[in-house]
């Protein structure tokens, strides 16, 4: 449990453990864990900043389409502001989604079998 | 009673409170998982809280309603910076660093790469960030202090920061990680149920009619439209525009390499309660930032915000406390006074909060990343470990009172703002490159670590907040070349591409063998601490 550094200073690891987690990194099932993760996590991610960087890119550089009035004095800024909390929650809500369906039980299996094979 | 008293003992009750439950917690921690992680047995709901708790500081309650109350709209964009970034915490970090990690930021670049220059750069980094935090959390604590007061005395002002100096020490040498969290999570619930109430009065004032409350303060403050619209602060021309960009990219990369956030993932028991925990943080705090939407316009709306006027001269700082005594009566009338010294408290408890998970992070940085690994080699004893985490935070606060006392004219959303810089350029790209890339090694990971945190200190120092400029530290000088005050856009960039070009200018096949392992560990959980049972 402890952090032993051996003589070429890096952690030192059990063995078995290294052949295990090996093993597990070449199954299919941690090949499609990988593949389910970055298929929700990579657009995700580029689709927020992209979405984030519009904003600011907008509040900069083009005023007078933030200032246009939507109703009373709620312009499209505060709008556009407002949807910026609006898909943040969103995302965040459809990725704890995506993966207690799609990613957790490869996770608990691979887990499994690591507990299993360790022992 | 008259309204400071009443402040008073609201502000004793408060310190009473946290020090009553870090003495309950002190009883229930034992071991080294016990100070460093809580004995990782926190839900992900508490942990949720908890994190709120760290992440909404006095930068955030009073520095952001004070922000929209001077420059409207425009102080609104550091709100949506500050959440969006918590996709960046949930999507790519949180999860991954619960599984590779143990007690502090290091643990999981350690554990594939040669420890000693990793532990060495992590916790040096850790400790930068973390005093820039605290120095912005202490002043403004002495600030808040002498103003609700009512004195104008340096030596108060002083007392304040020694006060709150010596609480953050009690907190983490006596209560450690158990403590820390249950103070996050009580300041977290006073925190929300003082601004939701406070939210309420200043809606009911404008009949629930947001337009109107927006119109409101479009006229009181004199500024009219534009007053709701981008641009105030930052539209003038081209330089504040890209200004803008450079403070908008750190503050969404920022959060997800902040140390203090980080270390909070340790304290649940698993991957999905650490993911929990991200969720009721994002739930909370963009509620929160909503509801200073709310408090900042309520400000402008009701208050006088001329150059000459309370708010104004505290840089927006008081604009919550006296928006609270405003909408609770105004000044002089018992609900007023009573509603001033509530919103205090809560401000104060927040500070207390922020500055006690920034010194057990630093603290348990020194001990476990340079004291255990780099000093002993790994040869030292849990118990010795957390010993001279205890003296570290000793250290830390006493560095951090005699910083913070000849720092108190330096503006408090600029260190905020730093830490963030410094946080986004140094340790974020040294996590994801890490995390994500096999051939990543040491060298990689300290010139990004080195490379980010030399040039964000670098240009800043050589920024118009630094020197020549009105609002500069050093007025009179001038060696100001770089023209942006938030060195995010170019040092951010700068830290993954240190991160590369040490990777790619040396071989180390043990850091890509060991990645196997990383990688595995990370993505399924399979190995990964698990929780202390008492």
């Amino acid at each position: 449990m402890t952090h032993h550094v051996d003589e070429t200073g890096y952690e030192e690891h059990d063995p078995r453990e290294h052949q295990t987690y090996d093993q597990l990194r070449a199954t299919p099932e941690f090949t499609e864990l990988r593949r389910r993760y970055a298929a929700f996590v990579v657009p995700a991610t580029l689709v927020f900043i992209l979405w984030y960087l519009l904003y600011v890119v907008l509040s900069n550089w083009a005023p007078g389409f933030m200032g246009i009035r939507v109703i009373g004095n709620i312009n499209v800024a505060l709008v556009f502001g407002l949807l910026q909390f609006v898909t943040t929650f969103g995302i965040a809500w459809l990725y704890a989604r995506y993966m207690n369906r799609a990613v957790d039980p490869l996770a608990r299996d691979l887990e499994a079998r690591f507990s299993g094979g360790t022992r | 009673m008259n309204t400071q008293a009443l402040t008073a003992s609201l502000f004793i009750a408060v310190v009473l409170l946290t020090v009553g439950i870090t003495f309950w917690a002190s009883r229930q921690s034992s071991g080294a998982a016990d100070f460093y992680a809580g004995g990782r047995s926190f839900s992900g709901f508490q942990n949720g809280l908890a994190v709120s708790g760290d992440y909404m500081s006095a930068a955030s309650f009073l520095g952001i309603s004070g922000l929209i109350a001077l420059n409207g709209y425009d102080g609104f964009l550091y709100s949506i910076g500050f959440l969006v970034a918590w996709l960046v915490a949930l999507l790519l970090v949180a999860e991954l660093l619960r599984n590779s990690g143990r007690y502090t930021m290091a643990d999981q670049l350690a554990y594939r790469m040669r420890q000693r220059p990793v532990r060495t750069a992590a916790a040096t980094s850790t400790v930068v960030v973390s005093i820039f935090y605290l120095l912005a959390q202490m002043v403004g604590a002495g600030a808040l202090v002498t103003l609700l007061l009512d004195v104008q005395s340096e030596s108060l002002k002083a007392l304040t920061i020694i006060g709150v100096g010596l609480l953050m020490i009690f907190y983490v040498t006596v209560g450690g990680m158990k403590g820390t969290t249950w103070v996050q999570i009580v300041k977290a619930v006073l925190l929300m149920t003082g601004t939701v109430l406070v939210t309420v009065l200043v809606l009911a004032k404008f009949g629930f009619n947001l337009s109107e409350l927006l119109g409101a303060a479009a006229q009181n403050t004199g500024k009219g439209q534009p007053f709701l619209e981008p641009g105030l602060k930052y539209g003038a021309n081209l330089t504040s525009q890209i200004d803008f960009v450079s403070l908008a990219i750190a503050l969404v990369l920022g959060t997800a390499g902040l140390p203090h956030i980080l270390i909070r993932f340790y304290t649940v028991p698993t991957a999905k309660a650490a993911r929990t925990s991200v969720l009721w943080a994002i739930t909370l705090i963009g509620s929160f930032y909503l509801m200073t939407l709310v408090l900042g316009f309520g400000a402008a709306a009701l208050l006088d915000t001329g150059a000459e006027s309370k708010v104004a001269t505290s840089g927006g700082n008081l604009a919550s406390p006296l928006l609270a005594e405003a909408v609770g009566g105004g000044a002089g009338s018992t609900g007023g006074a009573v509603l001033l010294a509530l919103i205090s408290a809560v401000a104060f408890a927040t500070i207390l909060a922020v500055v006690a998970g920034l010194t057990l992070t630093s603290a348990s940085s020194v001990a476990h990343d340079l004291y255990a690994t780099v000093f002993k080699k790994g040869a030292a004893t849990e118990k010795d470990e957390v010993r001279v985490a205890r003296v570290a935070a000793f250290v830390i606060g006493a560095v951090a009172i005699g910083l913070a006392i000849p720092a108190q004219k330096l503006n408090i959303a600029f260190l905020v703002a730093l830490a963030f810089a410094v946080a986004a350029s140094a340790n974020l790209p040294s996590i994801l490159l890490n995390l994500f890339w096999k051939r990543f090694n040491t060298r990689g990971a300290t010139w990004a670590i080195y490379g980010g945190l030399v040039s964000c200190v670098v240009l800043v120092f050589f920024s118009p907040v630094v020197s020549g400029s009105e609002t500069a530290l050093f007025t009179q000088a001038n060696w100001q070349w770089f023209p942006l005050s938030n060195p995010g856009i170019v040092s951010v960039p700068l830290g993954f591409f240190f991160g590369w070009l040490g990777t790619i200018t040396s071989r180390e096949p043990e850091a890509e063998e060991k990645y196997v392992e990383l990688e595995v560990r990370a993505f399924t959980g399979a190995g990964a601490e698990a929780a202390v049972h008492h």
